[in-house]
């Protein structure tokens, strides 16, 4: 018997070529994206409001009228006092420049770990719920130990072995945070694992490989974003924690999270000292979860429209 | 007779749960011809979608395939390396599911779905491939194919997306396609066009097809050959006539009696069979329909029944076979 030959042209296209079409195809996908995520105001506004303060905390040295960590004026002067627009806090330290260079280790400290441990758990979260097996019961029992910790404690405690410092910080939440995400990871694979679309695939004919970077990566990710982006913030405050405990920035070097915590034995007197922090704070946070938000409904093709 | 395309031998299928050892499929044997129907017939938990997937090897543990030969055409689909099945699949042996809402991938556009499986089976250029993507979505009845091409699945109702799925199942033009359930998520007016739509892909392609129902009606208008399951074993067996005609099984003629017909004139009340299905978890000895069975004997409680063939292909399995039938 002979078998029957299907429609085959013969001359398939390069594997390069198919490389090209599929980045092609992603690009318009984050084009679609980008289009729904732009109709969203609240998130696009917070997009933009990030990138201004990305951008003050990159021009910082460039832009900051005082040395963030010598006097200019009087002890917690008042704001528009002394020509000290913001003031200055109780060392005399003027609270703009500060706000200014806080930014870049505030900022560092909550995106940092973020990603790392967001793409570390990727990789365990993804082979631990694909795969299944001994490496997901080694890897999940190894997170449940280190899960049993408060994530405050756990990082206090690894950042109190290390030497103080930035990096320090950013290597204890990064440890401190993986479980979090990464079980979260596993979840949501296994999850979409045995959704019908998967058996299809693999009644298709699809491979691991394929499935893995096809169905179950693309339909995980998104509420992994939307979680990651809404830690950030979270993390910007435990950074500051442990900087606070004098496991992490070491003064005089500024911190939006030290600067809330340097004022707080002012609070009456002088409030714009914690204040204008503590708001600075608050809205980045907030903007990190507009962000979330908007991300969910853009990387959802059921919730933007054609 | 014409070699079949598909034999299935003694396929056993067993799932090892903390309860015991689940017998989802407990010795099915069936051939298959190039061109014909094949309904396999029997209640939610027969074993039914079991032996679907054993067939295309999608089983994952604890589910195992214990003992039995599959062979497609010259080759023992247990034997091939999973490499060489993935081939099979969707290009050889196509497969279309029970639930078109999910069985397509949300984040992609139907087009790239369809075109997936002819770029890595054909080898297709991606032009070929998108063009040939746009008719095969025509030939199943989209409208508007080319832009619909760039829609996701959830600008498709059910019943198009069961339409998209036939067309991703048959885009590789397989020997065997295989059905499972494809019009249990759908609305009746929907399952007739489904029905009727499978069957004339069926025809065009010349392929066989395996249709698992719990239909008698689309039986009836559909099958060759129907297999009627029941607790993972095989019942009955044979040509959709014979079987339809002289059912000899208990459990058959309880299904063709409880069947609702308009011009019923046999009494008030619909006729089921009584009691629930055994769940084939270590199943007792003896057959497993026999608490059901109204004409149970003595042997039926000991010994389990083994498929004889009562004429030509029309295989029971029944004690009361060798007792001189059911009546």
């Amino acid at each position: 018997m002979t078998e029957r030959q299907p429609i085959d042209s013969g001359q398939a296209d390069s594997a390069w070529q198919i490389r090209r079409d599929r980045m092609r195809f992603h690009l318009r996908t984050l084009r679609l994206a980008w289009y729904a995520y732009a109709k969203d105001n609240a998130a696009l506004g917070a997009l933009i409001f990030l990138a201004v303060i990305i951008l003050i905390s990159l021009l910082a040295p460039v832009i900051s009228p005082y040395d963030p960590a010598e006097a200019a004026g009087s002890i917690a002067a008042a704001p528009g006092t002394e020509g000290l627009i913001l003031g200055s806090d109780v060392d005399g330290r003027d609270i703009l420049s500060r706000l200014f260079w806080g930014g870049r280790i505030a900022l560092l400290v909550g995106i940092g770990p973020t990603v790392v441990a967001t793409l570390i758990s990727l990789f365990i979260g993804l082979a631990a719920g694909y795969f299944g097996g001994w490496f997901d019961q080694i890897m999940m029992r190894i997170i449940d130990v280190v899960f049993a910790f408060p994530l405050v404690l756990l990082a206090i405690v690894i950042a109190g072995v290390l030497d103080p410092g930035v990096w320090t910080v950013i290597l204890a939440i990064s440890i401190a945070l993986t479980p979090y995400i990464a079980r979260l990871v596993r979840t949501t694979t296994l999850n979409v694992k045995q959704q019908p679309y998967v058996e299809a695939a693999r009644s298709g004919g699809a491979r691991d490989a394929a499935i893995i970077l096809r169905y179950i990566l693309p339909n995980m990710l998104p509420p992994v974003l939307v979680f990651a982006t809404t830690l950030i913030g979270l993390m910007m405050v435990v950074g500051s924690g442990l900087s606070f405990l004098g496991l992490g920035i070491q003064p005089p070097e500024a911190d939006w999270g030290i600067m809330v915590a340097e004022g707080r034995g002012v609070l009456r007197k002088a409030p714009h000292v914690t204040i204008f922090p503590g708001v600075v704070i608050v809205l980045v946070a907030l903007s990190f979860n507009f962000i979330g938000d908007g991300l969910r409904d853009a990387l959802d093709p059921r919730r933007r429209s054609r | 007779m014409v070699e079949p395309i598909l034999k299935v031998e003694g396929l056993k299928t067993h799932f090892k749960l903390r309860e015991g050892m689940l017998k989802a499929v407990d010795g099915i044997s069936f051939s298959l011809a190039p061109d014909e129907v094949l309904c396999i017939v029997g209640e939610s938990g027969s074993g039914k979608s079991v032996t679907a997937q054993s067939i295309l090897r999608l089983i994952d543990p604890p589910g195992q395939i214990v003992e039995g030969h599959i062979r497609y055409r010259d080759k023992d689909l247990l034997a091939l390396s999973e490499r060489d099945m993935e081939k099979i699949r969707g290009d050889r042996i196509g497969m279309i599911f029970q639930d078109p809402m999910t069985s397509l991938n949300p984040v992609f556009t139907i087009g790239e779905q369809i075109s997936e499986g002819l770029r890595e089976h054909l080898n297709l250029k991606k032009n070929e491939a998108e063009s040939r993507a746009v008719e095969l979505l025509r030939s199943v009845g989209i409208p508007h194919p080319e832009e619909r091409y760039k829609d996701y699945p959830h600008h498709f109702s059910g019943g198009m997306r069961q339409r998209v799925l036939i067309a991703a199942a048959i885009a590789c033009e397989p020997d065997i396609l295989i059905a499972d359930e494809p019009t249990t998520a759908l609305d009746v007016t929907i399952q007739a066009q489904i029905l009727k739509l499978l069957a004339d892909v069926q025809k065009r392609l010349n392929s066989a097809l395996i249709l698992i129902t719990h239909d008698l009606g689309v039986v009836a208008s559909m099958a060759d050959k129907v297999l009627v399951m029941y607790a993972g074993e095989m019942v009955e067996y044979g040509d959709v006539k014979t079987v339809f005609e002289d059912p000899k099984h208990p459990y058959t003629i309880g299904l063709m009696n409880s069947v609702i017909r308009l011009d019923d004139q046999r009494d008030d009340e619909l006729r089921s069979i009584p009691g629930t299905p055994l769940v084939p978890i270590n199943p007792p000895p003896g057959c497993s329909f026999r608490p059901r069975c109204g004409a149970a004997l003595d042997t039926c409680e000991t010994a389990r029944p083994s498929a004889n063939s009562v004429d030509g292909g029309h295989l029971v399995s029944c004690h009361l076979m060798n007792q001189g039938g059911a009546s």
